[in-house]
């Protein structure tokens, strides 16, 4: 979780820091932009080694901390726990 | 009661009388929305449970493009009216106002407004807002400078973006109806422009004050990913379509009359009108393609908020936008002088500017430059079928 916000804080370009955020807290109200979305799922994808498949393309995937963790746990159980 | 496309060609036929004179004087087709309000056009995609007839989609592409064919103003009220309804009839269900609204609208055929543009450098960046609702208690207002809103003074009831709240960011967005009575406009800018005249779409700074329960319960968000974008970029395409459809229609005409004149002879323009005509297929197999796969996303076969999905409807708009213009641009090439002129039975001046606002109607760059960034990510699907 902490890799994950600091890659929000790095490519969300969000108003507040990530750690202030919520696990459940939707990332779109805190005002993650749809262009701030791609490039956070691409810089997700280096940090982690994975690749998201087309049915995770979508605003559901990366509306939560929690949301963005299941997927990457889903894709590669291990890479966050490490 | 007729068909939907029975009543469409009857409101037509009274645009077609008044499109000459709505484009030169740049005046509003008064007489054309009467005639929908006569016909109940107005409330034909809203469900029947509210009192409308719960059309389907495609038939209201059609009225659109059938609309479009006589004047293209009448044509792109229309559908801008039904881009507007369709959020309500997707997102409204779940709140009472909003119930009640859509009974009001079948009841008094009440034409819908837009007011997505803001001021301020947001332009047609559709999910930024600069502006914020302010609730207090029951009741909220808003107030949006720089509003570019076709047919704002002729519109019964304007639906709105604006921040969530003054500490929303700008992306954090919601989207209001207001009625008349409750919102005054202050008109800044008059709408003189080279096509779409009667749109009317003057710029104005938009004030207004209701009952918080106005205020679409899900956020704007949702609201322009599964209603918004795809039947807006839709609609839009059965205007430009309608449109080129008319020119075409103009161009072919010049070449039989031509043809009649001297048997034996294919006349020169023949071979352009031929090109046109597989332009034309194009451009209704894209925007029907579109309509089929909103269709099946609606009944659950795709996810609305996918990148697929929204990669395909913005190619719509784009390949539907620039389509028109080269098709209405063979038309002038066919018909000559006697297209160029505005007062022969071959004129496609009008058309030509009509649609010349496509590309420009949210700016194709912009889309282009949305969809480069998603591209990044999504994969276009290898199937032909799927
Ligand atoms: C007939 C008509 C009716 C309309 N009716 C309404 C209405 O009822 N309600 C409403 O709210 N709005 C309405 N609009 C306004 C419309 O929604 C857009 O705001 C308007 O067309 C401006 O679009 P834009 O900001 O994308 O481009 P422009 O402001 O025209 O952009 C200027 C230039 O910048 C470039 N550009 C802009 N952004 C980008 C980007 N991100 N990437 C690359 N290049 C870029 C474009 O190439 C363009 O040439 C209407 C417009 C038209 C033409």
């Amino acid at each position: 979780m902490d890799r994950i916000r600091q890659i929000i804080d790095k490519h969300g370009r969000l108003p507040a820091k990530a750690e202030t955020l919520r696990p459940q807290q939707d990332l779109y109200a805190a005002g993650l932009t749809s262009f701030a979305a791609v490039q956070l799922m691409l810089a997700l994808e280096e940090a982690f080694d994975i690749e998201f498949p087309e049915r995770m393309l979508n605003r559901r995937s990366f509306s939560t901390i929690e949301q963005i963790a299941a997927c990457i746990n889903e894709l590669s159980p291990k890479a966050l726990a490490s | 009661m007729t068909s939907l496309q029975d009543r469409a060609a009857l409101v037509a036929a009274v645009a077609a009388q008044y499109t000459e004179q709505v484009d030169r004087d740049g005046r509003f087709p008064t007489e054309a929305l009467r005639a929908m309000k006569e016909h109940r056009l107005l409330s034909a995609f809203i469900p029947k449970e509210f009192g409308g007839e719960g059309a389907a989609l495609a038939d209201i592409a059609d009225v659109v493009s059938i609309l479009s064919q006589s004047c293209g103003s009448t044509g792109m009220v229309y559908a801008m009216h039904q881009i507007k309804t369709s959020s309500l009839v997707t997102h409204g269900g779940a709140s009472a106002w909003h119930r009640a609204f859509m009974e009001r609208i079948c009841d008094e055929q009440l034409l819908l407004g837009s007011a997505t543009t803001e001021g301020g450098g947001i332009g047609g960046n559709l999910r930024n807002s600069i502006c914020a609702v302010e609730r207090k208690g029951e009741r909220f207002s808003l107030e949006k400078v720089g509003a570019l809103i076709s047919y704002g003074i002729q519109s019964d009831a304007i639906l709105i973006t604006a921040r969530s709240g003054p500490d929303a960011p700008p992306s954090d967005q919601v989207m209001a109806v207001f009625t008349k009575d409750q919102y005054t406009l202050e008109q800044t800018m008059k709408w003189d422009a080279l096509g779409m005249r009667g749109t009317c779409s003057d710029g104005f700074t938009f004030r207004g004050e209701g009952d918080a329960a106005q205020i679409f319960p899900n956020d704007f968000g949702d609201i322009a990913a599964k209603s918004m974008l795809p039947i807006c970029h839709i609609l839009w395409s059965a205007v430009w379509y309608g449109v080129a459809y008319a020119a075409f229609a103009r161009a072919q005409n010049f070449v039989r009359a031509e043809a009649r004149r001297t048997p034996n002879v294919v006349p020169p323009g023949a071979l352009r009108v031929a090109e046109a005509a597989n332009m034309l297929q194009l451009m209704k197999s894209n925007t029907t393609a579109a309509i089929h796969r909103f269709e099946k996303a609606e009944q659950g076969g795709e996810d609305l908020g996918s990148v697929g999905f929204i990669v395909a409807m913005n190619n719509v708009k784009i390949g539907a936008s620039r389509m028109a213009c080269d098709v209405i641009n063979h038309a002038m090439l066919i018909t000559g002088i006697n297209g160029y002129r505005n007062d022969t039975p071959y004129s496609v001046g009008r058309h030509m500017r009509d649609a010349m606002s496509a590309p420009i109607m949210i700016s194709n760059d912009r889309i282009f430059g949305n969809m480069s960034n998603l591209l990044l990510m999504h994969r276009i699907e290898p199937s032909l079928v799927a």
